[in-house]
C-alpha cells in the first residue's frame, strides 16, 4: 500500500532544471555549427547528450536512493513474519482489512501482504496456504462445508461484531411518496410502479452480484408477488441503480444489505417481509420469510491459527460495530482516502478499541 | 532474321549427332541400358506422376493406366500430370518440353529433381539413380549437379542480389570469401554488375530473372532446368533473355531442360522438343521434324501459327523426282531452310535438286515452295 | 459470340441460385413463425437461476476433487509447481527492475528516468523518431496521472505474459504453418482459448498455479497467445511456393528453409502477430486483477466498488496510453525493416550506428541516474494530471447521467420492446428442436453443408450443457448487438474509407474505445440505460464497433482508384459510387467485418452479465463467485464457446459464398 515515496525531492528537481537550461544554453553555442550538417537522429541524440551532461551536473548534491530507508519493514518483523490477508471486493470488507493490516504492521511489526481476491478464491487460498485470514465472512455454508468440514484447512476465528442485514430496499424518496411501501404486504399494490423493460408487465426486483446469498426468486413465488427478479450482475450496477433512482426519482426496489458505505450517501430503506424464524429458510425452494440477521465472522487457515503469530491473536480479537466500519468505509469510498490513511485516522481516534485487540499479542 | 539463320546452322550441325541419340533412346527404351557411346545427361523411363487418392495404384494397374484423363477423374478422382514418359537428354543439349498450360510440363520438370515426388518410373542423372537417392544424396545432387530457374523467379526478397546468388553456395557450406568471389563472377556473367547490393524488388522483371539465372549458375551445376522462365516478362525483354540463354549455352555448354508454352521460343532455343498433352508425350523431335511431320492435329495446331519457311528445311518438303523430270536445276542440301531457298527455286526454271553426300534425295519445285510460303 | 451466351448463362444460374437461396431462407423463417405460434412454450428447456443439472453437479465434483488433491498430487508437485515457480521468478524479476522495491532498496532498480530513457531509445532503435517521442510523452503522462508504479506493474506483468506467449506461440505458429494437420488440430483449441470467458477458468487457475503472478500470466497467455500463433502460421503459409521450391531446388535442408527463407520472409507478419498479442494481453489487465495481479487493473476494480468513475477512467486512460504506445512502436518496428531496405546506402545509414551507440550510452546513463538519485527514481508529484482527469471524468459522467438518462432510457425501452423482446421470445419460447432445425437450415442456405454440420454439432453440445434457454437469450442480444455494430460500421466505415481526414479524426477514438477496459464505463452506462440487457448490448457495441469500422474503412479505401474514376467518368453520383461500386467491391471485407464484429460482441457476454444481461454472462460470473455454481458457470462458458464457433463458421462460410457468387457474377 505504501507505494508512494516518503521523501520528495522537489527542491532538487527545481535546481536541476535551472542548471539544466543554463548548460544547454552554453552547449548550444559551441555545437551549433557541427550539428547543422548532421542528420536528424544524430542531432536528436546530440541534444540529449547535452541534456544528460546537464542532468549529471545538476545531480551533484541531490538525494541519493541509498540515503533513504526502505521504510515499513522496521521493528520486530521477525516475530510476526508475513501475514497474508485476503481483501474481498467490497468496501466494508476493505475497511476491516485496512484497519487490521494497519495495526498488524504498525503495532505488531508484521509484513502484511494484502491480496485482492474474490471470496471463493480467498477460501481456496486456505488450502494452498496462500491466505491466512478472511476478515468479513457472510455465511457461505458451501465454503464452510468444503474447507472447514471436509478439507479441514480453515477454522472460524470469531465474530467481527458487525451485524449483516439483507433484504429488499427502496430509495428514501419513495418512502416519502408512499409511506406504506415499507410494508411487505402492500408490495403488490405498487407492482406497476416498478415495471421496466426487463420485467415486462410485472414489477422489477433488482438483484445484485451472483455471489450474494439470495432467496429472492423463491420469495416472489411463495409470497405470490406480482414481481420478477432481474439480475443486475454486479454490486456496482446495483448501487449505481439505487443512486440513479434517488437522483432522478425513479421508482426502484432491489436487494440490498448493511453495513454498506452507500447507506451513508443514500439512506435506502428496508421493506419488512414476514419475520425470520429459525428454520424457515431450510428449504430454499419454500422460503417465505425475510432474511436472517448475519453475524459476520472471521475465518483463518489452520496453519495460521497454530503458528503463534501475534497477527492471529489480532484477527481473533478484532471486533467493532457497524458504525465503526461505516466510518472507515465512508473515508475510503466517499472521501476517496487511501485505505491505509483511512485506517490510521480511525485507529488514532479509537485507541481503546485497538488496545483491546492487542491482548495476547505480547504488545501493549 | 539473323538469329534464325544462326540457329538453323547450329541445328543442322546438331541434328546428325542427335538423330543418333534419338534412335538410340528409342531402341533402348525397354532394355533401359544407356551404355551407348555417350551417357545421357538425363534419362527418364516410364515416369508417372498421379495426384489423388490411391495415386500409387494407377501406374501399376493396366486398366487404370489406360483410362482417359476424364475417366480417371470420374472413376478414381485422380489426375495423371505425367503419364508414362520416357526420354533422354544428351550432354550439352538444349531440350525443350512444350505444351499448353495444364499439360503437365511443370510437374515433369519438378519431378526431375524430386521437388515433386514422382509416383512411378525411373530418373537417371548422369547415370545416377535420382529416385533411389536418400535425403542427403538428393540434397547433394541439388547443391552441385542440377539447378533450376523459376517462372516467378523465386528470389528471397529479404536478401540483396549478391546474397541471393550466393544462397546455394552458402547452404552447402562454401566459405564467405569463396562464395562472394563466385557470386560476383556469375553476376558479371549475366550482366548484372553494379546491382550486387540491390534488393530484388528494386529490379525490373528481366533483371530479377537474371538474378535467378545467376543463382542457378553459381553452383556450377551440370544441368540447368528452366520452368517457363520468361513467360512473366515483356516480349522485348523475353527476346533479350532468350539470346542471353543462347549466349550462355555457347559459352558454358551446359545441358539445359527448358519448359515453355511458346513454340517460337522452343524452336529458337531447342535442339529437340518434346510436346506434351495431358501428361503424355505427343511427339519428340527437332523443330523441322515437328513442323515437317506433325504427329497429330494437336501438334499441327501448335505449329500452324509459325512461319514455316524460317524453320522448315527442304528435307521436309521435297518430293521424289518424277519419272522423266529434267534434273538440270541447281543443287541444295536437305538442311537448308525454305526461307533461304525461295529465291533460288523461284528463279530457277527447273526444280532444285536435293543432294546429300552426292546422293539425290529428291527435288523441290515452285509448287512445293509456294505451298509453304503461302501457308 | 458463344462467350457472351455463356456469360448470360452464368448470370442466369447465379440469379436463379440467389432467388432460390433467399426464397428458401424466407420459407424457413415462415415455418419457424408457424411453429412458434402453435408450439409456443413447449420444450423450451428453461432452467431457473439457482437450478443445476446433473452435468453441472458432476463438474462441481471434479473441481472439488482437484481442490482436495492439490497438495498431495505428484502432477501438481512436480509439474505445475515447477512451472509456477519459473514464471513467478520471471515476473518477480521484471517487477524488481521497474515496478516493485527490491534488493533491500525502497524503490525498484530502475526508476522512471531510466525506464523513459530505455523505452524511448528502444522505440527509436526499432521504430522511428516519431514513435520514440510518442513513447517518451506517453510514459510521462502515465507518471503525471499519478499512476507510475501501477503502470509499471501492469507493464511488468504484461511483458512477462507476452514473453511467455511468444515463447510458446511462435514455435507453435511455425509448426502450424508448416503442417496442415497440426493447423487443423490446433484451430479448435485456439478458438476455445479465445472464446472461453476468462472468468470460467480464473478460479481453477489459481488452484493449479496458486495466487500470484504465475496465474495472472497464464490467464493472460491463454487469451493472448492465439493471435501470434495464428498470424505466424498465416505468415509461414504465405511464403510463395515458388520461393520455397527454388530454395529447395538448391538443396536447402528443412532447417535452412526455415531459418534462411521462411522466418526472414515472415518477420514482418510475426511482428504484427506480436502486436496483436500485446493488445490482447493488455485487455486482460482488469480481469487479472481479480486474482491479485497488481497494477492499473486494481485501481479500476477498487474504483468500481465505490462507483468512482473518475478514478476508474484515469486508470483506464493509462491502459489506453500504454496500449497506444505499444501498438505504435511495434507497428513502426514492423515497417522499419522495409524502410531500411529501401534506403540501403546513404548518409543516414552510415550515421545510424554511431547514433545508436550514443543513444544506448544515454539510456544506460539514464538508468544509472534513476538507480542512484531519488528524483530520477520516483516520479515527481507535480505536475499532476490525474486530479483534473478524475474530476473532469466525474463531472462529465454525472452531468450526462442527470441530463440524458431520461432520453436514453426511453430509447432503451422502445428498442427493447420493439426489437429485442420479440426476437428473444422467438428464440427462447420456441421448442429447442425447432430452433435447432431453423439454425441448421439457415447455416445450410447462407453458408455451406460443412457449416450446417458444424452448427449441428455446436447446437448438440449446447443442448448437452443444459444451458439452452440462457444461450438463446444471449444469442438474441448478440445478434441485435451485431446488427447495431454493422450499421455503425457501415456508416462510419464508409465515411472513413472515403475521407482520409475523417479517418485521421476518428481512428484514435476507436483505438481508445477498443482498449479502454469495459469496467470503466459500466457505471455511467448503468445510469444511462439502467441495469438491463440493453446496457449490455451498448457495452458490446462500444467494444466491437471499432474493429468493424476499421475493417470496413480499410476495405472501402482499398477499392482501386481507377475503378472509382471509371465510375465517376460514367457520371455516377456520390451515392451511386458508394452503393454500386464501393460497397459491392468490399463485400468480402464487409463479411469479414461481420464475422469479427460477432466474435467481439460475444467476448463481451460476460461483461454484459455484470450490468443486467443475465443469461450466460451472469451464469459465468456466478460460477466464478460461488463455489456451488462452478459447474454451471463452466457449462455456460462452454455454451459461449460453442455459440462463438457456430457463428464464426457460419459467417465464414457465408462470406466464402459471397466470394464465389461475386466471382461468378463479374
Amino acid at each position: 500500500m505504501n507505494e508512494k515515496p516518503a521523501t520528495r525531492t522537489t527542491a532538487n528537481t527545481d535546481d536541476s532544471n535551472t542548471d539544466d537550461s543554463a548548460s544547454k544554453e552554453r552547449g548550444r553555442h559551441a555545437m551549433t555549427r557541427s550539428l547543422a550538417s548532421r542528420s536528424r537522429p544524430t542531432r536528436a541524440v546530440a541534444g540529449l547528450a547535452i541534456a544528460a551532461t546537464a542532468l549529471s551536473l545538476a545531480s551533484c548534491g541531490a538525494t541519493k536512493v541509498s540515503d533513504i530507508s526502505a521504510g515499513g519493514a522496521k521493528g520486530s518483523s521477525a516475530k510476526c513474519g508475513q501475514f497474508n490477508l485476503a481483501v474481498n471486493a467490497w468496501v466494508g470488507y476493505e475497511a476491516n482489512a485496512a484497519v487490521i493490516a494497519y495495526v498488524a504492521e504498525k503495532k505488531l511489526g508484521c509484513t502484511v501482504k494484502l491480496k485482492n481476491l474474490d471470496e471463493q478464491v480467498s477460501w481456496q487460498g486456505f488450502s494452498t496456504g496462500e491466505v491466512d485470514a478472511v476478515v468479513e465472512n457472510w455465511g457461505h455454508p458451501d465454503l464452510v462445508k468444503k474447507y472447514i468440514t471436509e478439507q479441514n484447512v480453515a477454522r472460524d476465528a470469531g465474530l467481527t461484531g458487525n451485524i449483516g442485514k439483507i433484504g429488499w430496499y427502496v430509495p428514501p424518496f419513495m418512502v416519502k411518496a408512499h409511506p406504506d411501501i415499507l410494508d411487505g404486504k402492500k408490495l403488490n399494490k405498487y407492482a406497476s410502479l416498478f415495471k421496466t423493460s426487463e420485467s415486462g408487465s410485472k414489477g422489477q426486483i433488482l438483484d445484485g452480484d451472483p455471489g450474494f446469498v439470495t432467496n429472492d426468486a423463491a420469495l416472489v413465488k411463495n409470497l405470490k408477488l406480482d414481481y420478477k427478479v432481474v439480475f443486475s450482475g454486479s454490486e456496482a450496477a446495483l448501487i449505481q441503480s439505487f443512486r440513479q433512482a434517488e437522483a432522478t426519482k425513479k421508482p426502484m426496489i432491489g436487494y440490498f444489505y448493511e453495513p454498506q458505505w452507500f447507506t451513508t450517501e443514500v439512506p435506502v430503506k428496508k421493506i419488512s417481509l414476514p419475520a425470520y424464524k429459525p428454520g424457515c429458510d431450510v428449504d430454499p425452494a419454500k422460503v417465505a420469510c425475510d432474511y436472517p440477521l448475519y453475524k459476520l465472522n472471521k475465518v483463518v487457515s489452520n496453519t495460521f491459527a497454530t503458528s503463534h503469530s501475534p497477527a492471529f491473536s489480532l484477527v481473533k480479537n478484532f471486533s467493532w460495530t457497524n458504525a465503526d466500519q461505516n466510518v472507515v468505509a465512508k473515508s475510503i469510498a466517499v472521501d476517496k482516502m487511501p485505505a491505509d490513511k483511512a485506517a490510521k485516522k480511525w485507529v488514532d481516534a479509537n485507541p481503546d478499541k485497538v488496545k483491546a485487540w492487542l491482548v495476547g499479542t505480547g504488545v501493549s | 532474321m539473323t538469329t534464325m539463320t544462326r540457329q538453323t546452322q547450329q541445328e543442322s550441325t546438331a541434328t546428325e549427332s542427335l538423330t543418333g541419340t534419338l534412335k538410340d533412346s528409342q531402341d533402348n527404351q525397354d532394355s533401359q541400358g544407356s551404355q551407348g557411346a555417350v551417357q545421357p545427361a538425363i534419362s527418364v523411363r516410364n515416369l508417372w506422376k498421379v495426384f489423388g487418392p490411391n495415386a500409387e495404384n494407377v501406374p501399376g494397374t493396366p486398366e487404370l493406366a489406360a483410362l482417359s484423363p476424364r475417366e480417371l477423374m470420374d472413376q478414381e478422382s485422380c489426375v495423371a500430370a505425367v503419364r508414362d514418359l520416357s526420354f533422354d537428354v544428351a550432354p550439352g543439349e538444349v531440350f525443350v518440353i512444350m505444351g499448353l498450360s495444364g499439360s503437365g510440363k511443370s510437374t515433369l520438370v519438378r519431378c526431375l529433381t524430386r521437388l515433386i515426388e514422382p509416383t512411378n518410373g525411373e530418373i537417371f542423372l548422369q547415370g545416377e539413380d535420382v529416385l533411389a537417392a536418400n535425403e542427403k544424396a538428393l540434397r547433394d545432387l541439388r547443391r552441385r549437379k542440377i539447378s533450376m530457374v523459376f517462372q516467378h523467379f523465386g528470389l528471397l526478397p529479404h536478401r540483396q542480389v549478391i546474397d541471393n546468388v550466393a544462397y546455394g553456395l552458402e547452404i552447402r557450406g562454401d566459405s564467405k570469401a569463396e562464395r562472394t568471389r563466385r557470386a560476383r563472377e556469375v553476376i558479371d556473367l549475366v550482366g548484372l554488375s553494379g546491382n550486387e547490393h540491390s534488393y530484388p524488388d528494386q529490379l525490373s522483371g528481366g533483371m530479377q530473372q537474371r538474378v535467378g539465372l545467376a543463382r542457378a549458375l553459381a553452383g556450377k551445376p551440370e544441368v540447368l532446368l528452366f520452368d517457363e522462365p520468361f513467360s512473366a516478362l515483356d516480349p522485348l525483354i523475353r527476346l533479350d533473355m532468350q539470346n542471353e540463354i543462347i549466349r550462355l549455352h555457347k559459352e558454358l555448354g551446359k545441358t539445359m531442360v527448358f519448359i515453355t508454352h511458346d513454340l517460337s521460343e522452343a524452336l529458337k532455343l531447342g535442339d529437340r522438343i518434346l510436346i506434351m498433352r495431358d501428361g503424355e508425350m505427343v511427339q519428340i523431335g527437332t523443330g523441322p521434324e515437328l513442323i515437317g511431320a506433325p504427329a497429330d492435329n494437336y501438334v499441327r495446331d501448335f505449329v500452324k501459327e509459325i512461319p514455316f519457311s524460317g524453320v522448315l528445311t527442304l528435307r521436309w518438303i521435297m518430293r521424289p523426282a518424277k519419272p522423266g523430270e529434267l534434273l538440270d536445276g541447281p543443287e541444295l542440301g536437305p538442311d537448308v531452310v525454305v526461307h533461304e531457298a525461295v529465291r533460288l527455286v523461284l528463279e530457277s526454271d527447273h526444280s532444285v535438286k536435293i543432294v546429300e553426300n552426292g546422293v539425290l534425295l529428291g527435288v523441290v519445285g515452285n509448287h512445293e515452295i509456294l505451298r509453304v510460303v503461302a501457308g | 459470340m458463344s462467350s457472351t451466351d455463356r456469360t448470360l448463362d452464368t448470370e442466369h444460374t447465379v440469379n436463379r441460385a440467389r432467388i432460390l437461396r433467399w426464397g428458401s431462407a424466407v420459407l424457413v423463417l415462415l415455418v419457424w413463425m408457424v411453429g412458434f405460434v402453435t408450439l409456443r412454450g413447449r420444450d423450451t428447456m428453461a432452467l431457473a437461476q439457482a437450478d443445476l443439472t446433473p452435468l453441472h453437479e458432476r463438474l462441481n465434483g471434479l473441481n472439488d476433487a482437484v481442490s482436495a488433491g492439490r497438495s498431495t498430487n505428484p502432477l501438481f508437485i512436480y509439474f505445475f509447481d515447477v512451472i509456477r515457480a519459473v514464471i513467478d521468478a520471471m515476473a518477480t524479476a521484471v517487477q524488481a527492475f521497474i515496478a516493485q522495491p527490491a534488493f533491500g532498496r525502497p524503490v525498484p532498480l530502475i526508476g522512471w528516468l531510466g525506464v523513459v530513457a530505455v523505452a524511448t531509445f528502444l522505440a527509436w532503435a526499432f521504430g522511428n523518431v516519431k514513435v520514440a517521442l510518442l513513447t517518451a510523452a506517453g510514459l510521462a503522462v502515465l507518471g503525471m496521472q499519478g499512476l507510475w508504479i501501477e503502470s509499471m506493474d501492469t507493464l511488468a506483468l504484461t511483458a512477462t505474459a507476452v514473453m511467455l506467449s511468444l515463447l510458446v506461440g511462435i514455435p507453435l505458429g511455425i509448426w502450424a504453418g508448416l503442417s496442415d494437420r497440426v493447423n487443423a488440430a490446433m484451430t479448435p483449441f485456439l478458438d476455445f482459448m479465445q472464446t472461453m470467458p476468462t472468468f470460467v477458468y480464473l478460479a481453477p487457475l489459481t488452484l493449479v498455479f496458486l495466487i500470484g503472478p504465475a496465474s495472472a500470466a497464464i490467464a493472460t497467455l491463454i487469451y493472448a497467445a492465439p493471435p501470434v500463433i495464428r498470424i505466424t502460421a498465416h505468415g509461414i503459409r504465405g511464403v510463395p511456393q515458388e520461393t520455397l521450391k527454388a530454395a529447395q531446388s538448391m538443396g536447402s535442408t528443412r532447417f535452412q528453409l526455415l531459418t534462411k527463407v521462411m522466418l526472414p520472409m515472415t518477420k514482418r507478419t510475426i511482428v504484427i502477430g506480436i502486436n496483436q498479442t500485446i493488445m490482447a494481453a493488455l485487455s486482460m489487465v482488469t480481469i487479472a486483477a481479480l486474482i491479485d495481479a497488481p497494477g492499473l487493473g486494481q485501481v479500476v476494480l477498487k474504483a468500481l466498488q465505490s462507483l468512482d468513475v473518475g478514478t476508474a477512467f484515469n486508470a483506464g486512460l493509462s491502459i489506453v496510453i500504454l496500449a497506444i504506445v505499444l501498438d505504435r512502436v511495434t507497428t513502426a518496428a514492423s515497417v522499419r525493416s522495409e524502410l531500411a531496405r529501401r534506403n540501403p546506402t546513404g548518409r543516414s545509414k552510415r550515421l545510424r550506428r554511431p547514433a545508436l551507440a550514443i543513444g544506448a550510452l544515454l539510456s544506460v546513463f539514464g538508468v544509472y541516474m534513476s538507480y542512484t538519485y531519488v528524483w530520477a527514481a520516483q516520479f515527481p508529484a507535480d505536475p499532476d494530471l490525474g486530479g483534473p482527469i478524475r474530476r473532469t471524468a466525474d463531472t462529465t459522467s454525472k452531468w450526462a447521467q442527470l441530463h440524458f438518462s431520461g432520453a436514453t432510457n426511453s430509447v432503451k425501452d422502445t428498442l427493447t420492446d420493439k426489437a429485442l423482446n420479440p426476437f428473444q421470445m422467438l428464440l427462447t419460447d420456441s421448442p429447442w428442436w425447432l430452433v435447432c432445425a431453423v439454425i441448421i437450415a439457415l447455416a445450410l442456405i447462407i453458408g455451406s453443408r460443412r457449416a450446417a454440420i458444424g452448427a449441428a454439432i455446436c447446437l448438440a453440445v449446447i443442448v448437452g450443457t443444459g444451458m439452452w434457454a440462457d444461450t438463446m437469450t444471449t444469442l438474441a442480444a448478440t445478434l441485435v448487438a451485431t446488427v447495431a455494430v454493422m450499421v455503425l460500421g457501415l456508416v462510419l466505415g464508409v465515411w472513413m474509407g472515403r475521407s482520409p481526414r475523417a479517418d485521421r479524426l476518428i481512428r484514435p477514438t476507436l483505438d481508445a474505445a477498443q482498449t479502454m477496459p469495459a469496467f470503466v464505463y459500466l457505471v455511467p452506462f448503468v445510469a444511462l440505460f439502467a441495469a438491463s440487457r440493453f446496457t449490455a448490448i451498448v457495452a458490446a457495441v462500444v467494444f466491437a464497433a471499432p474493429i468493424t469500422i476499421k475493417i470496413i474503412a480499410d476495405g472501402i479505401a482499398g477499392v482501386p482508384g481507377e475503378t472509382i474514376e471509371a465510375a465517376t467518368a460514367a457520371g455516377s453520383s456520390r451515392w451511386q459510387i458508394i452503393s454500386k461500386v464501393q460497397l459491392p467491391m468490399s463485400m468480402r471485407t464487409i463479411a469479414l467485418a461481420t464475422n469479427q464484429g460477432l466474435i467481439y460482441v460475444l467476448s463481451m457476454v460476460v461483461v454484459g452479465g455484470l450490468v443486467g444481461a443475465g443469461a450466460l454472462g451472469y451464469d459465468v460470473v456466478g460460477g466464478f463467485r460461488q463455489n456451488s455454481l462452478f459447474g454451471k458457470g463452466l457449462a455456460a462458458g462452454l455454451a459461449i464457446v460453442m455459440l462463438g464457433i457456430m457463428l464464426d463458421r457460419v459467417t465464414q462460410a457465408a462470406s466464402r459464398k459471397v466470394d464465389v457468387t461475386s466471382a461468378g457474377h463479374h
